[in-house]
């Protein structure tokens, strides 16, 4: 049993030398103030396919140093908010370095996008692109650090490298048996040139990537000893409630706050343009001078924004002009001279993250510097923004990370960074603030609400000859990261449609941008939960109209695609998909293609008299390529299946008169222990390059989900939560 | 001024009598291990054991707690049905993001400690006012049939 707390937030790896990264000198090795070796790198991008290249355009960089006195850190800008990134990527390391994987200290990167945000400069956790991404590089590291050491090693001794071996962390002289550790040699390995040849590891000379590891993490996270962004503590800080317009856009208008000012604990209020905050001696004091305060807002021209308007938005943008990602053949004029024509209109609501640990920043303006505690996808974009908000210059601003209590997209935006800071700039006293969870729920940068049309031509069997996808809504990449379009193609919106996996001649999928009125943010499983829970849902509907069974109609279009076809079966043979059900039962399929990962999911599910939808089981079979950690594989896929659950029984934010309607877990409900299925996941073996494994289990359920629902009820559903009194099929 | 007990400490806190435990524990106390989840007694993220009954501390008012032994995650280790518990969310490897965890094992352990043998329905009832958003539910229902198993046979 392991109960190290092994992170240390408050070190960074600020004695590290900056190391340039350009694409050829991806590894470079340098000495370390005081001693020792530190390899340094960055990727190359080897990708190909078109969600490869947008994957592609974030390249990071990492750290592994070898200190003197046998120390071995691995500073590396991924975040661990729960995928188990921070077991993965030290066992890349630990495997090419030969040494046991609880050696490495992984410390969170500070914020310094040109050191650790690769070729694109950002530094950022999410995409499913942490494994991928470091794949190659973490063990290209790990070997270089053992080469250069065995090299060190066989030239103190004067002996042929040949003779040496790398093991348990120390060069060993096979011969003689005489032994150096790492520590002892890291020094003078930093003096000696890097190999041009970097062999690594066959996979079937893995000893830790593939196995089984326990996550590095948990036992600080069973004993209430690991530290999330929330559980800062900075001597003499004080508390602050805020609540921003309720209104997206709306600015303050007046505030009376004489009753706030005179309740205990309470040292000031803070008038932001568009926010109101209360300092107060503890949390609970700011929240009753939240509570206490009066405030009108000048509501601005979302006053009377509602869900109705931003969905006809989105459905009206369907009949625009589009970006094309992927044209086989010439589906739309197939489609176009079929008088008999399928088509269908699906939309997907806006749904909050709802992350457990609420959003919070801590901040501490000085007089010409400040230091921020915070937790975040993106280190160096929110040190960054918070200096811009306080007038300072980057380097004058530290940011110490944390874990995140759940990020699944949210912390990848940094509103509440930028709003601590303007809090702080106007608080003589480092400044803790907690948004409540009303306002973490009302203030989301929500998924926002997307329309999609999908329509085919069917031969006389009913197979489809040619399918055209289309989907509206808005560009997250455009506003985050417009650099990462490609020739104006949102790919992370397209994801999973662009990616069509089945046999097809013709098939068209085209993204028509509509950012519509307010600002809305990427969400766990991006494009590819909301385009596939539409394409498997349309492939269901034309199996059943072509009277055939929803996996056999599969398999027969996926002919030449075994990755898929093997999922598919799989899965089914696990479900005892030809097991006849009992009435009230449902059983549905659907096939993921997305992030170099194949996934088939079956849901079991019951409907009760009263349309309540209970989920009994969902079977997951997964080839997301080599794995690195089989286990955070499966609990990926548990926990990403629950958050899709929730989506497709409760998930959605409404808006009214401006103002978002749900605030709490109320009414924003999510998936309990009593509503959480049985989940068997099954990985199947592969050595092909790693899929993306953080995003896939919740957008590879939705469709499967949707599908069971029909299975049971015979009604066909278009849009999420599903809600039987609502069918409109 | 309260006098609370507080993993077998008596501390004094200076507070209104109206302050939650909670901010009592976390921003006066800097006993972080207990989370802010909702405020509302609807996540379970905040729970913690007043005489081994587990509570929602975002709710439970200070000037209500005099008298009574409060432990919190920082303790739970103490008790042998807290070290199963926590024995068994490592060999089950429930966490992730970890952050509903504290409040996950103070309910499992008042759980254990009421119930020998919980059945599946007891784990429903007992914990479906715990949210996990990363969605460790099942490794949660094994980890507590086998600290219970542990427990009960005086493993821990």
């Amino acid at each position: 049993m392991r109960f190290r707390h092994f992170i240390r937030p408050e070190e960074t790896a600020a004695t590290l030398p900056a190391l340039a990264s350009s694409r050829r000198d991806f590894l470079r090795g340098s000495l370390v103030i005081g001693g020792g070796l530190v390899i340094g790198f960055s990727t190359i991008p080897d990708s190909s396919s078109a969600a490869d290249q947008a994957a592609s355009a974030y390249l990071p960089n990492a750290f592994v140093t070898i200190y003197p006195d046998e120390r071995i850190e691995l500073t590396v800008a991924r975040v661990e908010m729960g995928q188990g990134t921070y077991t993965s990527l030290p066992m890349l390391i630990a495997e090419e370095l030969e040494i046991d994987l609880d050696r490495i200290v992984l410390l969170h990167a500070p914020p310094d996008a040109h050191l650790y945000g690769g070729e694109r400069h950002d530094q950022f956790t999410g995409g499913s692109l942490s494994i991928r991404t470091l794949w190659q590089p973490m063990r290209q590291a790990g070997a270089v650090a053992r080469l250069v050491l065995i090299r060190t090693a066989a030239q103190t001794w004067g002996v042929p490298e040949q003779e040496c071996r790398a093991k348990n962390g120390t060069v060993v002289h096979e011969p003689t048996g005489r032994r150096l550790t790492y520590g002892k040699l890291a020094t003078a390995a930093s003096r000696l040139p890097l190999p041009d040849v970097i062999p690594l590891k066959s996979s079937n000379e893995f000893a830790l990537i593939g196995k089984p590891v326990t996550r590095l993490d948990a036992g600080a996270k069973v004993n209430g000893t690991a530290l999330f962004g929330i559980d800062a503590v900075v001597p003499g800080m004080l508390f602050a409630s805020v609540a921003a317009s309720p209104v997206p856009g709306g600015t303050l208008r007046a505030i009376d706050d004489r009753q706030t000012l005179s309740l205990p604990g309470v040292r000031q209020v803070v008038r932001l343009p568009s926010a109101v905050a209360v300092i107060a001696e503890n949390t609970w004091y700011a929240r009753k001078g939240l509570e206490a305060l009066r405030v009108e807002w000048n509501e601005g021209e979302n006053a009377h924004l509602s869900t109705s308007h931003i969905h006809s938005l989105m459905t009206d943008a369907l009949g625009r002009q589009g970006v094309v990602g992927r044209n086989d053949g010439d589906a739309l004029e197939v489609i176009a001279r079929d008088s008999n024509r399928f088509e269908r209109f699906h939309l997907n609501p806006m749904l909050a993250h709802a992350p457990m640990e609420p959003i919070n920043c801590t901040v501490h303006v000085k007089a010409d510097s400040a230091q921020i505690w915070v937790g975040t996808q993106v280190p160096a974009r929110a040190r960054d923004a918070a200096a811009k908000v306080l007038g300072l210059a980057t380097e004058k601003v530290t940011l110490t990370g944390y874990y995140l209590g759940g990020g699944f997209g949210r912390r990848l935006e940094t509103d509440y960074v930028e709003q601590a800071a303007a809090i702080a700039l106007q608080v003589k006293a480092p400044v803790k603030v907690t948004w409540s969870r009303e306002e973490d729920i009302r203030q989301g940068i929500f998924r926002g609400a997307y329309a999609h049309s999908v329509a085919a031509s069917l031969d006389e069997r009913g197979y489809p000859v040619a399918i055209a996808h289309k989907i509206a809504g808005p560009s997250n990449l455009a506003r985050w990261a417009p650099g990462a379009l490609k020739e104006g193609l949102d790919g992370n919106s397209a994801e999973g449609s662009i990616q069509f996996a089945y046999d097809l001649a013709n098939y068209r999928s085209e993204f028509v941008r509509e950012d519509g009125p307010i600002v809305t943010g990427f969400w766990r499983g991006v494009g590819a939960t909301r385009n596939l829970l539409v394409l498997e849902t349309f492939i269901d509907e034309l199996a059943i109209r072509a009277g055939q069974d929803p996996l056999n109609y599969r398999l027969a279009l996926l002919t030449r695609n075994d990755r898929a076809r093997q999922v598919v079966m799989r899965a089914a043979e696990l479900a005892s998909w030809h097991e006849p059900l009992p009435p009230g039962r449902g059983r549905g399929i659907a096939l993921l293609y997305a992030w170099g990962t194949y996934m088939a999911q079956v849901v079991d599910l019951t409907v009760g008299e009263l349309g309540d939808i209970s989920v009994q089981r969902v079977v997951c079979v997964v080839d997301c390529g080599v794995v690195v950690n089989p286990d955070t594989v499966i609990a990926q896929m548990q926990g990403g299946i629950n958050f899709a659950l929730s989506a497709a029984l409760f998930g959605q934010i409404t808006i009214r008169e401006g103002r978002v309607q749900q605030s709490n877990f109320h009414d924003y409900a999510v998936v309990r222990m009593n509503q959480a299925p049985m989940i068997k996941v099954e990985i199947i073996p592969s050595n092909l390059p790693p899929g993306g494994v953080g995003e896939a289990g919740t957008a590879g359920f939705g469709g499967a989900f949707s599908n069971a629902v029909f299975s049971a009820t015979g009604r066909r559903f278009y849009q999420f939560p599903i809600r039987l009194d609502h069918a409109d099929a | 001024m309260y006098l609370l007990n507080i993993n077998g400490v008596d501390r004094k806190v200076d507070l209104a009598p109206d302050v939650p435990l909670l901010w009592a524990l976390r921003d006066v106390m800097h006993l972080t291990g207990t989370k802010f989840g909702c405020g509302m007694a609807l996540c379970g993220a905040c729970t913690v054991h007043v005489d081994g009954v587990a509570v929602r501390s975002c709710v439970l008012p200070v000037s209500s707690l005099a008298g009574k032994r409060i432990t919190t995650i920082e303790a739970v280790s103490e008790s042998a049905a807290g070290r199963a518990v926590q024995s068994a969310w490592l060999s089950n490897e429930v966490v992730q993001c970890g952050y509903c965890q504290s409040g996950q094992i103070m309910s499992a352990v008042a759980l254990i400690t009421a119930v020998v043998t919980p059945s599946d329905e007891d784990i429903d009832n007992a914990m479906s006012g715990n949210i996990c958003r990363c969605g460790t539910y099942s490794r949660i229902r094994d980890a507590i049939k086998e600290a219970a198993i542990n427990s009960r046979n005086g493993v821990m």
